[in-house]
């Protein structure tokens, strides 16, 4: 996958570049808003990811001119602003999700996955599978191997948030912010607890266990170990 | 509405009690003009009365009855202001240019005023005269006055124009008050409004000011100089702590970024990946703790209050027991919440998200097993209480002020984890909603209550939306 990565901070960005390359993704970077904009105009990449206060072009501005360009790429804007306001104000630039610095790198790789998957065109899906566990969502209905499971609307929510990112590495601030819309930081372990009520449900019983804990990361649920 | 609101104006009230006062120093000092002048033009008339009557009571003395006979017909057919009645024993005219006594006469200073006709231009009028009554020895009576017509119509003009007068200085006054008054709060109005506005949240808005440079202009000025200032310290505070939170998540993202390549490099079940494991733990403490200090400080300096919302209390409650539910369940405590009606408020969604999802996470550190947290909003008379209580030790009353500054645990509870900033931060964002954390005891336990006040009502709710 192509990456941009809009960074003033050289330090930060080396590292940045270095983990993405490790984790096998092709790497271009600026150090300005301007630089990073006209490469984001002349090049295709799969995601962009911009410091929120860059030299030349700040961060909102290289992402509100590459949408007038009609440049759809995902952007996820790395911020070491405060956050309350911050946020609305990046997302509504035109930004396709928000990191505050600073992050996990494990954070920022799952993030960039799925908005790389996103992109995908994954149609109208009405109905999801791993393995043997199917997920209805015009029913809300939820079988593993025929059984029915039965799933509060949270945990339908939650698993089907899992499955839709099947295979990628979903981290606890990622289901914290799509599944319950929360922006803060619980400091317990609730998410846990969450994952493994939904796990009891979908995978005990079962030789083969779908939903896995990454560790340092998040969760993942696939159908091969 | 309106009109009720012009009469109760400030403004309308002083313009009557200004124009009450003026209009009665003005009948007053009319009033005073037109006595001291009747005065004057009394004494005048007396005077020529009395010199007259001295004059003819000399003319009586040296050529007796028919010498003042005499006299006082040739002064009658003068035709002038001069009125005269010699009277026999008999009370019968003998001379005189009037046609008897007057029937009806009534004193007025030293001197008598009657009507008498007098016949001008073939038409007969009748006048008012003032004089006086003079008994001759030999019992003859000498009437000598003089034509005070003129004097007599003024006085009744004044008489009748003074009221109407006053009654359209009144009117006019209070037309006049009508109209300053409601110009006046159209211009309050707008002061008003513009406050509302900025209440809101919306820093850019200005009262207007006119061309008239007076003192509403001068008022409207200094709001809007202090309103720059407000503005420019909200904006200082804000850039203040973008530049402390950009200057210390700089080296600490180059922290956490250099601790995760080397552990990314290292054997990960050997001891050093541990260490860094640890250190990193470490590192995101440190982090969360910033975290919450900066969003006190963003709290407090009101820098968020532009993104409030009319919210309602109760999903946001149902949701964060919902989402706190398993958690407890796993510890043994039953969180419960108690179904309210509707309860809205004007806040930050996300902030009171995070308020009430501190206080439950509270709940559940510090309630043993067996115990039990509701959560409930209510509805009261000054706005709305949203509750968390629970069954575990609660806060000694002494301490309950001190656990929401800063930093402050309690000593019992300075070993569990979290950054210690829990309830100062829910206190934060509750003063940021203009809104009070309360704490209670819940006997046993503790009762935390964000006291909400009902949204406001004031100005904006007058200004038309």
């Amino acid at each position: 996958m192509r990456i941009l990565v809009i960074e003033d901070d050289l330090e930060a960005q080396r590292y940045l570049v270095n983990g993405l390359k490790e984790a096998g993704h092709v790497v271009d970077d600026a150090a300005d808003g301007e630089t990073g904009l006209t490469l984001a105009l002349s090049r295709p990449y799969d995601v962009a990811i911009v410091d929120r206060m860059l030299p030349k072009m700040d961060g909102l501005d290289v992402v509100a001119e590459m949408r007038e360009h009609s440049n759809g790429t995902p952007v996820l804007f790395l911020s070491a602003l405060s956050e309350v306001d911050d946020r609305v104000k990046g997302l509504k630039a035109g930004g396709d999700d928000y990191l505050t610095k600073p992050y996990a790198f494990v954070e920022l790789l799952a993030r960039i996955d799925a908005l790389m998957r996103r992109r995908s065109p994954s149609s109208v899906k009405t109905r999801l599978q791993v393995g043997d566990l199917e997920l209805d969502l015009l029913t809300r209905a939820a079988k593993r191997n025929g059984t029915a499971i039965d799933l509060q609307p949270r945990e339908f929510r939650l698993l089907e948030y899992l499955m839709r990112h099947a295979g990628q590495v979903v981290t606890r601030t990622m289901l914290l912010e799509s599944v319950w819309e929360y922006h803060f930081d619980p400091q317990t372990n609730v998410i846990d607890v969450h994952i493994s009520r939904l796990r009891a449900k979908i995978d005990k019983g079962f030789e083969l266990p779908l939903l896995h804990t990454v560790r340092g990361a998040g969760y993942m649920i696939r159908a091969h170990a | 509405m309106r009109t009720l609101s012009i009469l109760r104006s400030q403004a309308f009230r002083i313009v009557l009690v200004y124009v009450a006062v003026f209009a009665l120093s003005v009948s007053a000092l009319l009033a005073f003009t037109y006595w001291n002048t009747e005065r004057a033009l009394d004494a005048q008339t007396d005077q020529i009365i009395s010199a007259e009557i001295a004059g003819l009571s000399e003319q009586y003395q040296r050529v007796g009855l028919r010498g003042l006979t005499e006299v006082v017909m040739s002064r009658s057919a003068h035709g002038g202001p001069g009125l005269y009645l010699l009277l026999n024993r008999q009370r019968e005219p003998i001379a005189g240019n009037l046609d008897g006594m007057p029937q009806t006469t009534k004193g007025r200073g030293s001197e008598i005023e009657f009507d008498y006709e007098r016949r001008v231009e073939d038409q007969v009028q009748l006048r008012r005269a003032r004089g006086r009554i003079f008994n001759l020895l030999g019992g003859f009576q000498l009437l000598v006055a003089q034509d005070v017509h003129e004097r007599f119509l003024t006085e009744k003009l004044f008489s009748t124009t003074l009221p109407w007068t006053v009654g359209l200085m009144l009117l006019l006054g209070l037309v006049g008050g009508a109209l300053l008054s409601r110009n006046m709060l159209r211009r309050l109005d707008q002061i008003n409004r513009t406050a509302g506005q900025i209440i809101a949240g919306d820093f850019s808005r200005r009262v207007p000011v006119t061309r008239a440079h007076d003192e509403i202009d001068t008022l409207a000025d200094s709001l809007n100089r202090m309103l720059d200032r407000i503005e420019r310290l909200m904006k200082g505070v804000r850039e203040v702590t973008d530049s402390v939170a950009h200057d210390l998540r700089t080296p600490l993202n180059r922290l956490r970024n250099r601790l995760e390549e080397t552990l990314r490099h290292l054997d990960p079940s050997g001891q050093e990946a541990n260490e860094i494991e640890s250190a990193m733990r470490e590192t995101d403490q440190i982090i969360a703790t910033f975290n919450a200090i900066l969003l006190i400080a963003e709290a407090d300096a009101g820098v968020t209050r532009g993104t409030m919302t009319s919210i309602d209390l109760a999903p946001i409650a149902d949701d964060i027991a919902e989402f706190y539910a398993p958690l407890a369940e796993e510890k043994g405590v039953t969180l419960e919440i108690r179904p309210a009606g509707t309860t809205t408020i004007e806040g930050n969604r996300s902030l009171i998200n995070q308020a009430l999802a501190n206080l439950v996470d509270n709940a559940i550190k510090y309630t043993p097993p067996g115990g039990r947290i509701t959560v409930w909003p209510e509805m009261t008379p000054d706005g709305v209480d949203l509750f968390v209580s629970d069954t575990g030790p609660g806060i000694p009353p002494e301490e309950r002020a001190r656990v929401v500054e800063r930093f402050v645990r309690l000593e019992t509870s300075r070993n569990s984890p979290g950054t210690g900033l829990g309830l100062s931060l829910v206190a934060a964002i509750a003063r940021l909603h203009n809104a009070r954390l309360v704490l209670e005891d819940n006997a046993p336990g503790l009762k935390a209550i964000i006291r909400f006040p009902r949204p406001p009502m004031g100005p904006r709710g007058a200004a038309k939306r």
